[in-house]
C-alpha cells in the first residue's frame, strides 16, 4: 500500500485546480475546429470532382457553417488563454516541434480561406442580397474564378486542421490516455463525420443525402476501428495507460463514452443510416444529430479525462 | 556545466521550509507554490516506512514544456535551466498539460510560473532560496559536468532515484534513498 500527500504548498481546496487548466471552450474548439475541417474537406473534393451541381449542399449551404464555426472556435480558445493579450506571440515564430504552433498558423490559413469559400458562392447562396461595396463584388468574382485552387488548398490543409485537433492532445506525454497516435487519426475522422452529418443534415436531393449518408457510414465504421484500436492499445500499455483507460470502461466517464460517444454516436446512427440506404424511411436529421452530439461529447470525454489521467511516482 | 540539485530523503523532515523561502524569495502568490512537500508512506502498520520529498521543477534535460510551448516563451538557458519569459507567454496551458510533475501554474497575472533554480541568485553566484534555508542541509546543489563537485560525488556514492524516469524527461532533481 502506498498513499501519498502533498503536505504543503499546493493550492490544494479544489484537489489541485493548477493541473485542470483546460475547460471547456477547448472541448467545443475541438468539436468546432474537426466539424470545419470536415465541411472544408467535403466543400473541396466535391469542387475537384466537378459535382457541384449534383452536391449544392457540400460546396454552398452547409459550408456557411465552416467560417462561423471557425470564427466561435478561436474566439473560444483565445477565451480559454490566461495571458490573452500576447496572442500575437503565436505568429512571432513557427515552432516545428509544438503541435499548437502548427495549428495557429493552419488556422490563420483556413479561417480567412473558409471566409473567401464562402463570398465566392455569396450571390447563388444569399440571392436577394447585393453585395454593394465595390471591393466585395470584385472580391467576389475573383474568388469565383479561382474556386478550384481554393479547393485544391483546402484538401490538404482540413485534413491537418483535423489531424491538428487530436496530434493536440497526443503530444502530451504527460497526460496517458492523450498519449496515443490514434487520436489524430481518430479525432480527423470524427471531424470529417460530423461534417458529413452537417451535409446529410442540410441535403435537400435525394441523392446527396444518399451519398452523404454512405460516405458516413464508413467514417462510422473507421471511427468505431480507431477507438477499437487505442481501448487495445492502452489496455497492453503500461500502468498509466491501464489507469487512463479505466476511465473509460468501467471508470467515471463511461456512460459518457459508451452511452453517448458509441452506442448513441455511433452504433445508433450507423443502423439508422443502414436502414435509409437499404431504402427504407428513416428522417436522415435523428443520425445527423446524433453522430453531432456524439462528436461533441468525445472531446468533451477526452479533455476532461485526459487531464486526470497522470504519471504516479 | 549541467545544474542539478540533489535532495537527501534521509535528512528531510518536511519541515516546508523550502517552501516558504521560495514564496519570499521570489513573490508567489498567496495559494500557489513553486516547490512544495510530499509525505509518503509506505506499506502497512506495523512496517511503514515514512519519505519526504521537497519536489519542484525537475529542468529536464528532454523537456516536454519547451517542446509543446507554441511560442517559444518556455525555453532551456545555460546550465540546463528550463524558464519562462512571461511577456512571450499566452497562457495556453499546453505546458502544464505536458508535465509529469505538474510543477507548473498558472499566475494570477495570466502567464505561467514555475521554479527557475532562482536563476537571479545562481547569476550572483549564491545558491537557490531553498537549499540556502534548508534546516537539516539536506538539499544540494551544483554543477554535474564538474566531477569534483558535491553534487557529483553525491550521485557516485549514494543510492538514489528520480522521479517517473519513465516519462522520458531525463529529470535533474535527484533523491538520495
Amino acid at each position: 500500500m502506498e498513499e501519498e500527500l502533498f503536505s504543503s504548498g499546493r493550492n490544494i481546496p479544489h484537489i489541485d485546480p493548477t493541473l485542470e487548466v483546460w475547460h471547456w471552450p477547448i472541448s467545443i474548439y475541438l468539436f468546432l475546429g474537426g466539424l470545419a475541417a470536415g465541411l472544408l474537406f467535403f466543400a473541396g473534393a466535391v469542387t475537384i470532382l466537378d459535382k457541384e451541381k449534383e452536391y449544392p449542399t457540400a460546396v454552398k449551404y452547409a459550408s456557411i457553417i465552416s467560417p462561423v464555426a471557425l470564427s466561435l472556435g478561436l474566439l473560444a480558445l483565445v477565451y480559454d488563454l490566461t495571458h490573452p493579450l500576447y496572442t500575437w506571440q503565436l505568429y512571432t515564430t513557427i515552432r516545428l516541434e509544438s503541435p499548437m504552433s502548427w495549428g495557429a498558423w493552419v488556422l490563420l490559413i483556413v479561417t480567412p480561406l473558409s471566409f473567401l469559400w464562402v463570398i465566392s458562392y455569396f450571390s447563388e447562396i444569399f440571392p436577394k442580397w447585393k453585395l454593394r461595396l465595390g471591393i466585395l463584388k470584385k472580391l467576389e468574382s475573383f474568388t469565383k474564378k479561382n474556386r478550384k485552387k481554393m479547393a485544391y488548398a483546402l484538401i490538404p490543409l482540413s485534413i491537418i486542421l483535423g489531424v491538428y485537433t487530436g496530434i493536440l492532445l497526443s503530444a502530451f506525454n504527460a497526460r496517458p490516455l492523450w498519449n496515443n497516435a490514434i487520436l489524430g487519426p481518430l479525432f480527423l475522422t470524427s471531424g470529417l463525420s460530423t461534417g458529413a452529418a452537417t451535409i446529410l443534415l442540410l441535403a435537400k436531393t435525394h441523392k446527396e443525402k444518399n451519398l452523404f449518408s454512405r460516405i458516413d457510414l464508413v467514417l462510422i465504421v473507421i471511427e468505431l476501428g480507431l477507438i477499437v484500436h487505442m481501448l487495445m492499445g492502452m489496455y497492453a500499455g503500461s500502468e498509466v495507460q491501464l489507469e487512463a483507460m479505466q476511465l473509460l470502461v468501467g471508470g467515471e466517464f463511461t456512460l459518457m463514452f459508451f452511452g453517448f460517444v458509441i452506442i448513441l454516436g455511433l452504433l445508433v446512427p450507423a443502423i439508422l443510416e443502414l436502414t435509409e440506404i437499404l431504402g427504407y424511411k428513416v428522417p436522415v436529421s435523428i443520425p445527423a444529430i446524433l453522430i453531432l452530439i456524439g462528436g461533441l461529447v468525445l472531446r468533451f470525454v477526452m479533455v476532461e479525462a485526459g487531464q486526470i489521467t497522470r504519471y504516479l511516482y | 556545466m549541467r545544474y542539478a540539485m540533489v535532495i537527501d530523503t534521509l535528512k528531510c523532515v518536511g519541515c516546508s521550509d523550502c517552501v516558504v523561502a521560495c514564496q519570499t524569495e521570489n513573490d508567489v502568490p498567496i495559494g500557489y507554490c513553486r516547490d512544495w512537500i510530499t509525505e509518503t508512506v509506505n506499506g502497512t502498520y506495523p512496517n511503514v516506512d515514512l519519505e519526504f520529498k521537497s519536489e519542484r521543477c525537475n529542468h529536464c534535460d528532454n523537456p516536454p514544456c519547451v517542446r509543446c510551448c507554441p511560442t517559444g516563451a518556455s525555453h532551456v538557458v545555460e546550465g540546463g535551466i528550463v524558464l519562462v519569459t512571461s511577456n512571450e507567454c499566452i497562457g495556453c496551458g499546453a505546458c502544464i498539460e505536458s508535465c509529469p510533475y505538474d510543477a507548473r501554474y498558472q499566475h494570477p497575472d495570466g502567464y505561467v510560473d514555475k521554479c527557475t533554480f532562482c536563476h537571479h541568485r545562481l547569476e550572483k553566484g549564491q545558491l537557490p532560496a531553498c537549499v540556502e534555508v534548508c534546516p537539516t542541509k539536506c538539499m544540494y546543489f551544483g554543477d554535474l559536468d564538474n566531477p569534483n563537485s558535491e553534487v557529483s560525488k553525491l550521485l557516485k556514492n549514494r543510492k538514489h532515484k528520480t522521479l517517473a524516469p519513465e516519462a522520458g524527461t531525463k529529470p535533474h532533481i535527484f533523491y538520495l534513498i
